[in-house]
């Protein structure tokens, strides 16, 4: 009798969430992002594109609602692809203002759900977005998105004590990268005898920006001027 | 010979001439620095185009700070400089033999090897000088007027980013390999002006093997590249650039890194290796010349 019970029970729970309509998912995860004002972040951004070495820098990423985002250097220089200003996602959502939601089924392995946004205005800088979404913390894993004048880029990741907020602890950012080349008369190399890459391997690359979050301020103000 | 190196030395300083060098590169190191002062953010773009434009502005003070002004001088000045090297190092023998003092010279109660040691000295001692002068004028100058920051190396192929903690101490051997390498070109100057009894010749011939040997060094010919190249001094010249070149892991700068090491020490081996010919064939030639004046 009791098996039976906790049977239903579960049955029930797991009809609840895959009840869910995508309206329903996508106007949870925003209500989760909406309670968030405004924040400020300190992190580390590592970048990896094919043609640069560059250190871990330290950055502070600021964000006001509904779609004010900056990500300043605490120290050093960091290269910071076009575009990733949308690795907010309540940004990001705002962004693409009115959408037509499609529900694509889970995907194979992760059982996360996907959904793929289509903004109305056909002025909006992203295309197309697709978010993979883990129903059940109701928090977007992944995101997809084509831009206008951007490319594609995707945005992986991974909560932990900001999850209640819909704040990532970690987003890895990666993107389409465009080849690199000075002209030699310009920087005068030295060949110091290091293997070269042929000029095909350092074309239409996928770089990647990790961003990993030590710290979040949240709903504590920031300051307008900061994004000027 | 201690009494001898002060003469030359005293020799060397006492000219007007020489002082007109420290004077042009403080000019232009000056020059350069306005420039970039006021005019950074076309060279910004320029070093940055290679990126495609595909990240977010880096701020020009940033990217342009004292250590990248350093470097950019650097890399302008360290072809010029060889030409200021080779006016006091190809005057040497030829300007006494033109002055018709080197038969009096020859007569004193030193060795005729003595003699161009001590010379020879002085000329290297001079291009240090020169070279420190650079260094105060260039590093530190730029490092009051810019500040510091992280320091990028743009190249033809990838752009190299170190921290600002991580720099100083490249610049210390990369100054040490440039002293190696003009001190190359003091003995190629030295030895010309060992055949020569007049200043002039050595002086332009050693002008025109740079501006060749340099012009080759940047040919983008491989018949070239495997050939000749490897063999030119004004190749391994360039080699003080590498101790700004880093190693990566994912992209990752690893602090304290050198690319390849080896390379570098081969390059000054190499320069060295020329510095001993070039002074072997003015031994050589000098013990057994006629001074007839």
């Amino acid at each position: 009798m009791k098996r039976f019970f906790l049977i239903i029970i579960t049955w029930l729970s797991i009809s609840q969430i895959s009840a869910q309509t995508p309206e329903e998912l996508i106007n949870k995860i925003t209500a989760k992002l909406e309670k968030v004002n405004d924040y400020t972040a300190k992190g580390k951004l590592k970048t990896n594109v094919v043609f640069i070495k560059a250190p871990i820098a330290s950055v502070k990423v600021y964000y006001k609602k509904p779609d004010k985002m900056k990500i300043i250097n605490e120290k050093g220089i960091s290269f910071i692809p076009k575009g990733s200003v949308n690795i907010n996602l309540a940004k990001f959502l705002s962004a693409a203002g009115n959408y037509e939601i499609v529900d694509a089924g889970k995907e194979a392995g992760t059982g996360l759900r996907i959904l793929k946004l289509l903004p109305s205005d056909e002025n909006s800088d992203i295309v197309l977005s697709t978010l993979y979404i883990d129903e059940k913390a109701e928090l977007v894993k992944k995101a997809k998105n084509t831009t206008r004048d951007n490319g594609t880029y995707e945005l992986e990741m991974s909560y932990g004590k900001y999850a209640s907020f819909g704040l990532p602890d970690k987003v890895i950012f990666s993107f389409n990268t465009k080849d690199y080349k000075l002209p030699k008369g310009v920087t005068f190399d030295y060949d110091d005898g290091a293997e070269k890459k042929s000029d095909d391997s350092l074309k239409n690359k996928k770089g990647k920006v990790e961003i990993t979050y030590s710290e979040y301020l949240i709903n504590k103000g920031v300051d307008d001027a900061i994004f000027n | 010979m201690m009494a001898l190196l002060k003469i030359e030395i005293f020799k060397i300083f006492k000219r007007p001439r020489t002082y007109i060098a420290f004077s042009v590169i403080a000019l232009i190191i000056i020059l350069i620095q306005i420039a970039l002062k006021f005019g950074g953010d076309e060279y910004k773009e320029l070093m940055l185009s290679g990126t495609g434009n595909s990240f977010e502005e880096i701020p020009t003070k940033t990217i342009l700070n004292g250590y990248l002004i350093c470097f950019i001088i650097l890399n302008l000045l360290l072809i010029h400089v060889p030409i200021l090297v080779a006016l006091i190092a190809g005057d040497a023998v030829a300007g006494e033999a033109n002055m018709g003092t080197l038969r009096l010279l020859a007569s004193k109660p030193v060795s005729r090897i003595q003699l161009l040691l001590v010379k020879f000295t002085a000329s290297v001692i001079y291009t240090l000088i020169l070279l420190i002068w650079v260094a105060v004028l260039a590093l530190f100058g730029s490092m009051a007027l810019f500040g510091v920051d992280w320091l990028s190396i743009p190249r033809e192929l990838q752009l190299n980013v170190m921290e600002s903690d991580d720099v100083l101490w490249r610049y210390a051997l990369a100054f040490c390999f440039a002293a190696i390498g003009l001190i190359c070109v003091a003995a190629l100057a030295f030895m010309l002006s060992v055949f020569s009894d007049n200043s002039i010749g050595p002086i332009v011939t050693t002008v025109c093997v740079i501006i060749v040997f340099t012009i080759l060094t940047q040919l983008q010919i491989p018949f070239y590249d495997e050939t000749i190249k490897p063999y030119l001094f004004t190749t391994h010249m360039l080699g003080w650039k590498g101790f700004f070149y880093v190693k990566g892991v994912d992209g990752v700068t690893e602090k304290g890194s050198i690319e390849n090491f080896s390379s570098i020490i081969k390059s000054a081996a190499i320069l060295i290796g020329y510095t001993a010919a070039f002074l072997g064939i003015a031994f050589w030639y000098f013990k057994r010349k006629n001074i007839l004046s």
